[in-house]
């Protein structure tokens, strides 16, 4: 029984830092209105510019990913002295990197190069 | 015997047990999400790819995903009950709470294989384009997660049927929580690139 007194600290410790009612309630309220508005926005058939729509729809879901992140998965800087802190902003790192790189090249790729070849056909003897 | 300096330390420090799970399993949701990444990527090199098939305004229904996403974020918030009944040590309320959650995800996944059974009766397979097999992949891959967590869901309510709410197994508790709420945060990426600003 002598490893049930740090398991039962920790718990303890890792229950004041998991919430309650009012808090996962208060996330969910934000998580449902941030999901309403783009489902509603893009249904209704969004603003005159379809980029302006697009820019809005992703900046609630960034909002939205926040929300989660600490409603519901409960990041602090102080959990676990920071380390699960510094692994998410690693990911994200890494993520957006590979996201918009990916894509940048990508677009590129399929701008620049497939006209060129069309053209070597084209004047190809 | 003379002093010697202590250079190192000779006994093993006490970690208590499960101490770095939650960590560990942090690393790995952190792991999981750059696979994510990936797919969302190549979702995003190859979604506008359509191979003169049907694209994502001939395929999706808003209202079917919108009903997907209240399901999947409601079983976030009752699992956030259930970890709450778990530490007040109330064993019933949890297995309950459990029990709603496990219906949302079922239904999730029950919402989803419909919607994939349609497209795929319409002939929109994964080997139709580009952009079906990029879909498919993530989509799937997103609904597998499910798919396991709701298994790892029964295994949980069973195991603490027979042994209790013990330090061990609201751990794993904890571990299958945050995989939970982690699937809900892939799920804003999934509805929001996926298919929202593939509809405007």
């Amino acid at each position: 029984m002598a490893q049930a007194t740090p398991d039962h600290a920790q718990l303890d410790q890792a229950q004041k830092d998991h919430g309650n009612h009012a808090s996962y309630i208060k996330g969910f309220l934000w998580s449902a209105l941030l999901t309403a508005v783009p489902f509603g926005l893009v249904m209704a058939g969004g603003f005159a510019s379809p980029v302006a729509t697009a820019l809005v729809v992703v900046a609630f879901a960034v909002v939205q990913i926040i929300v989660h992140v600490v409603y519901f998965l409960h990041m602090t800087s102080r959990a676990e002295a920071g380390w699960t802190m510094l692994a998410l902003m690693f990911t994200v790192v890494v993520v957006v990197v590979m996201l918009s790189g990916s894509i940048w090249v990508m677009y590129h790729l399929t701008t620049n190069m497939m006209p060129q070849m069309n053209r070597d056909m084209e004047t190809a003897p | 015997m003379t002093p010697t300096a202590d250079f190192w330390q000779t006994e093993p420090h006490d970690h208590p047990q499960g101490a770095s799970t939650s960590l560990g399993f942090w690393i790995y949701l952190m792991s999981d999400c750059l696979m994510f990444a990936v797919l969302f990527a190549t979702y995003g090199v190859l979604g506008g790819n359509l191979a003169a098939g049907p694209g994502p305004k001939d395929l999706f229904d808003l209202n079917t995903v919108a009903l997907n996403t209240a399901l999947l974020l409601a079983s976030s918030i009752t699992f956030g009950f259930a970890m709450l009944s778990a530490y007040a040590g109330h064993k019933r309320g949890t297995l309950g709470w459990l029990a709603v959650t496990l219906a949302f995800g079922l239904g999730f996944l029950g919402v989803e294989l419909t919607e994939f059974h349609h497209m795929i009766s319409e002939g929109a397979t994964p080997q139709r384009s580009a952009f079906l097999s990029s879909f498919f992949a993530l989509v799937g891959t997103h609904g597998m997660h499910v798919a396991f967590g709701s298994l790892w869901l029964v295994t949980m309510a069973v195991q603490m049927t027979t042994k209790g709410l013990t330090p061990a197994i609201l751990r794993r508790l904890l571990c299958l929580s945050m995989f939970w709420h982690f699937l809900d945060v892939i799920w804003i990426g999934v509805f929001t690139f996926v298919y929202l600003v593939r509809m405007i």
